[in-house]
């Protein structure tokens, strides 16, 4: 990991990271389970939701609320400004060319759906090749092999190694004239890897291949410039960047998006309807059939706000600290092994014990108000690769502590010791 | 770190929030608590070494389980004679209430008809469902399997604790998969 100690720029070491101050926009963080405070542990799955975002949701309950797009009336064109002006936050938080770009679906799993019925079932053929890595989520897994099973194509995987790093050589070797579409994800859930994806992009886009990039484990923790990555597709959650759930973006670039086809029929994605004829919507609505979850939409918006008035390096660096400093303390209980041992990490710390089952560990921290997640994570893939049947996983976000660090290594030693 | 490249990272000033933790249970704790009557000596005691662990050969009748939540997979292998349990044995991975529950399911199915089987089937799972209270069982068919009793407190590892029975009910009556969910 890249943290070099060294490189204390005096100007940052001064300006602290008040992660006790953060701690109080989070009001889930202050309860009590099982008679402890509450250890949450399990931002990878499902991050919790600032203040600002909760009455974000609130004032447009209470004051907006109203179908968007449709009315002439005062409470439409409200509720359609505020949606809007989400979709706008949206756009610069990837840095997006346009707005219309970005479309807003039910997270990241509806994005990559949407993009496998536009582009994939347009334009996959039979012979065609699919790449996507060895360790991805479900999510960009079973839409792809649902396609290639339709349409004749074949699904290619690029392998990793040991630590959970992408073989490189063997990505260039699988890509050729017959790959038509590349998914890949650009931080892995089950191990925290960080996907050198930048330059995997740029290895497909010789050959003229689009690239989807599944980003619901990277927006939360790094600023993510979608020109600067020049990935044709990135697909997002907001429930896992301390939005509601329910919200979620896919970008595409335009070009790619106008050719597509449709993903659902319905109200607002059309310019009109005949018996004989639907003429589809403009970008975005083409792709934004039925009434949305406007309430989550305009959430993430504020989610967005809310991490841009954060200092981002400082939290990523926050969370790096707890990730190297969690690593430390938990490999040094006899018989844990971290699964997931990448150079470049995310704050998510997989791992297992000899002879204890991850559910075993998930039910004993839980009696100490610690969440985690025990189980395959939703990459099963992952699992088998290294030959366990589950892990335990703590992820870390920016509003956790060394402390809740230190309750979860003791925590652990009290596990091993119930079970030796 | 802009797209993920990690160089240059800032140094973080640790500022920690005044929250007192207590410090975790003390084994002393473990055992006064509803974890020990979850983590009984003798299921620890089962998952540690389980009983009749092993692919039968001479299996008549097999299923295999799955708990999707977790990904628990176990393969449960029956000799059935003259419809009792002539032998029974099971291999697979799962976590230490689901192991413990079916090496002692193997133990308390032995010797037992098809009848007999499904009828223990119910009364185990009504007891770590909550449905059935194990007072009123007085013919006490369940013996030693009312150690699982404490799984009722834990809503969540019922699926754990029930995923064999279910695998064995599969097996006993010819389907090939099953699984909890």
């Amino acid at each position: 990991m890249v943290i070099a100690e060294n490189s204390i720029a005096p100007e940052t070491a001064n300006a602290a990271f008040d992660v006790a101050r953060i701690r109080e926009d989070f009001p889930v963080l202050r309860q009590v389970v099982n008679g402890k405070p509450l250890v949450y542990l399990d931002n990878a799955a499902s991050s919790q939701v600032p203040q600002d975002v909760i009455d974000r949701g609130s004032l447009y309950l209470e004051d907006e609320h109203s179908n968007i797009h449709r009315g002439v009336h005062y409470l439409s064109q409200k509720a359609t400004t505020a949606y809007e002006g989400a979709r706008e936050k949206v756009k610069r938080f990837i840095n997006a060319r346009e707005s219309r770009e970005c479309i807003f679906v039910r997270g990241a799993t509806e994005g990559i759906n949407l993009v496998m019925h536009g582009f994939g079932r347009k334009f996959i053929t039979a012979g065609d090749e699919i790449i996507i890595s060895a360790m991805e989520h479900h999510a960009n897994i079973v839409p792809w092999q649902m396609l290639c099973e339709e349409k004749g194509a074949q699904l290619r995987v690029i392998p990793m190694n040991d630590a959970g790093e992408l073989l490189l050589d063997e990505y260039d070797a699988l890509l050729s004239e017959r790959t038509k579409f590349v998914a890949l994800t650009h931080i892995s859930n089950a191990l925290g890897t960080v996907n050198p994806i930048k330059k995997m992009i740029d290895q497909a886009h010789k050959y003229g291949v689009p690239v989807l990039i599944d980003g619901a484990q990277s927006a939360p923790h790094m600023t993510v410039d979608v020109q600067d990555l020049d990935c044709d597709f990135f697909a997002f959650s907001g429930h896992k960047m301390f939005a509601p759930t329910g919200s979620g973006v896919v970008f595409g670039k335009a070009a790619l998006l106008e050719k597509m086809n449709p993903f659902q029929g319905g109200g607002d994605m059309i310019k009109s309807v005949t018996f004989e004829k639907t003429i589809y919507g403009d970008l975005p609505n083409k792709f934004e059939a039925g009434t949305p979850a406007i309430a989550s939409q305009i959430g993430l918006g504020a989610a967005i706000d809310y991490l841009s008035a954060l200092d981002r390096e400082q939290a990523a660096a926050h969370e790096q600290e707890l990730l190297r400093y969690a690593t430390e303390r938990i490999t040094a209980i006899e018989g844990v092994r971290v699964i997931g041992t990448a150079r470049a990490k995310t704050s998510v710390l997989s791992f297992v014990i000899d002879d204890i089952h991850p559910h075993d560990i998930g039910t004993i921290l839980d009696q100490e108000g610690i969440a985690v997640r025990a189980g395959h994570h939703c990459a099963q893939p992952v699992m088998q690769r290294f030959n366990v049947p589950a892990t335990a996983r703590a992820s870390f976000a920016f509003y956790n502590t060394k402390e809740e660090v230190d309750v979860l290594a003791r925590t652990i030693e009290r596990v091993v010791e119930i079970f030796s | 770190m802009v797209n993920g490249e990690w160089e240059n990272l800032p140094a973080v000033a640790h500022q920690l929030p005044t929250t007192i933790y207590d410090s975790p249970f003390t084994i002393h704790e473990f055992f006064m608590s509803e974890l020990s009557e979850l983590y009984q000596q003798v299921i620890l005691d089962h998952n540690k070494k389980p009983r009749n662990f092993r692919k039968l050969e001479a299996a008549n009748h097999s299923a295999e389980g799955f708990n999707p939540l977790c990904g628990d997979q176990l393969t449960v292998y029956l000799n059935l004679e003259e419809d009792a349990v002539k032998e029974i044995s099971f291999e697979g991975s799962g976590c230490a209430i689901s192991k413990a529950a079916a090496s002692m399911m193997t133990q308390a199915l032995k010797g037992k008809s098809k009848e007999q089987a499904e009828t223990l089937f119910k009364r185990f799972h009504g007891m770590v469902a909550g449905e059935l209270n194990i007072g009123e069982d007085d013919d006490d068919i369940l013996g030693n399997l009312r150690v699982f009793s404490g799984v009722r407190e834990f809503p969540v590892r019922v699926k754990c604790a029930t995923l064999p029975w279910h695998t064995m009910h599969a097996a006993l009556n010819n389907q090939a998969i099953t699984s909890t969910e």
